[in-house]
């Protein structure tokens, strides 16, 4: 299968470990992954702040980069909810825009989804033999509906000890721009989820999502926690071998 | 309430951030909004069509509001025919002109009020007080707002920031004849309130409502509350004028089938409220008024997108859940309107001219909690960005986006911007200064990597 | 231009070319439950009412039991012997019901006979209503099916409560701080 990695612009520039992971864990599943490399920014900063103009332009970018591949891969929750489910609203319903969206959308999954709903596997032969707490993103949570996907994942990794976080379902506060933009509620909603993680006992949070992982690991590392934070694509992708 | 919202200065991002230093604010919030988070999730999981009741009670909505002009005609019909005196009010002003002249003729100086949020919007008791007209909330919650001279911050429960002792100490300096061993037990406080309103729920003979719901075709009204307050005002005195908000209205009788299951559980979260009175007309000898409000509803219907926050039955589900209403308070939001549904529907309702209403559309994180408890499915998170690209924008910002948006468009341009971030990655202070700063002032900020995984794609795999 | 003109020219405006909505009605109408008398009862008592299931031979005792002390308000039409009592003064009301709803513990008055006007109902503390298990229907579109708009409607869950203080429920406010309700069946 012929299955096209999105990067997302965030992990494309501050994350590229998790980009590496997933290209060594489909591999490991037998697919076949390309990188597009004009490919870009899915557009939902510059939509979800009002900037709609320049993310429309970067969203008719995103379906020119991806046209024509069996399955587009996103280690991201937030940005394929980006492209699943706000893309459609921003095209003229008919126009050539819309069509383009409507011929990418179905196509493009979270890792997750693509892991169980696309390969069915369930079981990715991972070994990760530490203490780990999952915090489903608001968006992979409520946008997506990934449910326990992840966890499913995570459950089947070796010597993983998965431990319920507390009020998983908040929010961590970090809404892209809200972070900055209200940043007193949003460094509060992140004090309380902080404060859940720590009660967990866990060392790694994992999420689907680097740019929630950023404010949370960006608040735990100021409070000198020692809690690492984990892309759900990393922890798949560990092994015996690069343990 | 003598307190106006009118002309609050600040905005969100400001007063949220007072709110969330005052620790007792955020606990009572929190003790408060998990509490009926709770309750409400346990009745609503109590019905198996909870979904299909939602998909009705939104379809219904927006069925009303295609052909509201049509409903609206049938309801004054109705309620003429029932022996109601109909009236309509483009805006606040005239509203407040209908009712004032409606008591003045009356020969009373006092009336009496059941919680409504339209006059709440259109600031009625401060325009009868102008006139020499004193209203007196009954509600217990806008009791202690009244009393406590402050302003609401929840629609349901106006008084949602103040905890026992807090309603306690309100009650002892201003409730003439309180016991002066008043407790704080909350059985105690409302046995206070009790007989605080009694005697004036008997000698009124004025009363002012809003409504839940109007019913077109029958001409009905209809009301839920808990305490008996409501039904102390629409029973017992001689005139009874109700203001309601046109989008108030179903169009039959059978419609509250969906709707009295939906308000109950996704408000008080219970499987149903203690008291629902309906009425159509003049009932039991008494005098009738229905003034309708329009007051910005029918720009909010003119907005393709906007509008579905007219099909709002004020349950406040999405104020209970909302993470930044439980730290910010509802007074951050300088609006009858707080919580997410407020920061939809008040920068439509007002306009975005000024500072704080302009900072409404962003007070969200859109973590979409408010879309998935709405009984009628008002995709909150949309409306939000939709305002977003309406609201006006700093010029410092207009110009950093324009920037980001002419370097995402272009890989080239966006490697190039990698590879001087990379450069530069020991040099990145701890603290950011100008906006930045408010990302480092709780949050460190990741290592920027030596090499994007462009990069290192174009390095490992097209060689 | 009238205000109703104005406002009703402005909807006009607003929604011209809006498509309009079918409703799709795939909830409940009428839901199974096994023993409406049951759930009634059992929903009626999470309100923290009092409640008796009896067959129709025992109420009469249990209603003179009731009252016993009390100076009550028995409205025309009740079924039963007795005095009017004054609203201002009287201990309790004494009435019937127009339908039940057995999902959400509902009693309807309609304020029919034996049922009294909404201030009788309203005033004194003490409510005792007899609602016979005809009355009783599942849920709350069967409720709505069989009352009449036209007539004024009391929908009582429960004795008066109020969940203003710290969202947690009190009873005992404006109305009836007691709910006594005896299911004749």
């Amino acid at each position: 299968m012929r299955v096209a990695l999105f990067i997302t612009c965030v992990n494309d520039t501050l994350f590229p470990g998790t980009g590496k992971a997933v290209v060594s864990l489909l591999r490991r599943l037998g697919c076949d992954v390309d990188f597009p490399a004009a490919q870009t920014c899915c557009g939902q900063m510059h939509v979800n702040t009002g900037y709609r103009e320049e993310g429309v332009r970067l969203a008719r970018h995103f379906t020119e980069v991806f046209a024509g591949y069996d399955a587009v891969v996103a280690p991201s929750g937030s940005c394929a909810a980006m492209v699943r489910e706000q893309y459609p609203k921003l095209a003229r319903p008919g126009s050539k825009g819309a069509a383009a969206i409507a011929e990418v959308v179905p196509k493009v999954y979270e890792l997750s989804e693509f892991l169980l709903d696309v390969l069915k596997v369930d079981d990715v032969g991972a070994y990760f033999p530490h203490r780990v707490t999952y915090h489903p993103t608001c968006h992979s949570l409520r946008g997506l509906h990934l449910g326990d996907r992840p966890t499913r994942l995570l459950r089947n990794v070796r010597g993983l000890e998965l431990v319920p976080l507390p009020g998983a379902e908040e929010c961590c506060g970090f809404g892209g721009t809200f972070a900055v933009k209200n940043p007193a509620v949003s460094a509060a909603m992140g004090a309380d989820k902080t404060r859940n993680i720590l009660d967990t006992g866990a060392e790694v949070l994992c999420a689907a999502d680097n740019s929630c992982l950023m404010h949370i690991g960006g608040t735990l590392s100021r409070q000198k926690t020692g809690v690492r934070t984990m892309h759900l694509a990393e922890i798949l992708a560990s092994t015996e071998e690069n343990q | 309430m003598s307190a106006t919202f009118l002309g609050m200065p600040g905005n969100f991002p400001k007063n949220a951030a007072k709110a969330v230093q005052d620790s007792q604010l955020r606990y009572n919030l929190r003790k408060a909004t998990h509490t009926i988070r709770g309750k409400r999730a346990n009745v609503v999981g109590e019905l198996p069509d909870w979904q299909e009741l939602r998909a009705a009670g939104k379809a219904i909505k927006d069925h009303t509001l295609r052909n509201l002009d049509r409903y609206l005609v049938q309801l004054e019909a109705a309620v003429t025919r029932a022996g109601g005196t109909v009236h309509w009010a483009r805006d606040a002003a005239e509203a407040n002109a209908i009712v004032a002249g409606l008591v003045k003729a009356t020969g009373e100086t006092e009336v009496v009020k059941v919680k409504s949020m339209a006059t709440q919007e259109i600031e009625l008791n401060q325009a009868l007080a102008a006139q020499g007209i004193t209203a007196y909330e009954t509600d217990l919650a806008e009791l202690i707002v009244q009393l406590g001279d402050d302003f609401p911050s929840h629609i349901l429960v106006p008084a949602i920031h103040r905890n026992r002792s807090e309603i306690r100490e309100i009650f002892l300096e201003k409730m003439p004849k309180v016991p002066p061993n008043l407790t704080d037990d909350p059985p105690a406080l409302a046995e206070a309130a009790r007989l605080h309103l009694r005697e004036r729920f008997l000698k009124s003979k004025v009363a002012i409502s809003g409504a839940n719901f109007m019913i077109a075709e029958t001409g009905t009204l209809v009301v839920l509350e808990s305490e008996g307050n409501g039904r102390m005002c629409l029973t017992l005195p001689e005139t009874l004028i109700s203001v309601v908000g046109i989008e108030k209205l179903l169009p039959s009788w059978r419609d509250l089938e969906v709707f009295l299951q939906l308000l109950p559980r996704s408000s008080t979260g219970e499987r149903m409220n203690p008291y629902t009175s309906m009425w159509t007309g003049a009932v039991e000898g008494q005098d009738f008024h229905l003034v309708l409000l329009d007051n910005g509803r029918t720009d909010v219907l003119a907005d393709e997108v906007g509008r579905q926050a007219l099909r709002c039955i004020r349950c406040s589900a999405c104020l209970n859940v909302c993470p930044v209403y439980e730290r910010a308070g509802g007074h951050a939001y300088g609006s009858v309107y707080p919580g997410p549904i407020g920061a939809i529907l008040t920068p439509q309702l007002r306009g975005m001219s000024s500072d704080l209403d302009a900072s409404l559309p962003y007070a969200s994180s859109l973590c979409g909690a408010c879309y998935e408890v709405c009984p009628v499915a008002i995709d909150i998170p949309e409306v939000l960005v939709d305002l977003r690209a309406k609201a006006p924008h700093a010029a410092a910002e207009r110009a950093g986006m324009k920037v980001a948006g002419w370097i995402l468009n272009d890989h080239q341009r966006l490697a190039r911007a990698q590879r001087a971030a990379s450069r530069l990655r020991g040099l990145v202070p701890k603290r950011l200064p100008g906006p930045m700063s408010a990302w480092t002032d709780t949050r460190d900020i990741p290592e920027i990597p030596e090499e994007s995984f462009r990069d290192w794609w174009e390095r490992n795999e097209r060689a | 231009m009238s205000a109703r003109e104005e406002i009703l020219a402005r909807i006009g405006k607003a929604v011209a070319g809006a498509a309009d909505v079918e409703i799709p009605r795939d909830y409940r109408t009428a839901p199974q439950v096994e023993d409406v008398v049951g759930l009634f009862a059992e929903r009626v008592d999470d309100y923290r009412a009092i409640v008796h299931v009896l067959p129709a031979a025992e109420v009469p005792a249990r209603i003179d039991e009731a009252v016993a002390g009390r100076r009550m308000i028995v409205p025309d039409g009740f079924d039963r012997d007795g005095g009017w009592g004054d609203l201002d003064t009287a201990d309790g009301v004494i009435t019937s019901c127009a339908v039940a709803i057995a999902e959400t513990g509902t009693i309807v008055l309609d304020h029919g006979p034996g049922q009294g006007t909404r201030a009788q109902t309203l005033v004194p503390d003490y409510h005792l209503c007899v609602v016979r298990a005809d009355q009783i229907v599942a849920g709350v579109p069967e409720a709505i099916a069989r009352l009449d708009p036209a007539r004024p409607l009391t929908w009582i869950s429960g004795p008066s409560a109020t969940s203003d203080i710290e969202l947690n429920r009190v009873e005992g406010v404006h109305g009836p701080r007691t709910l006594e309700v005896i299911i004749s069946t």
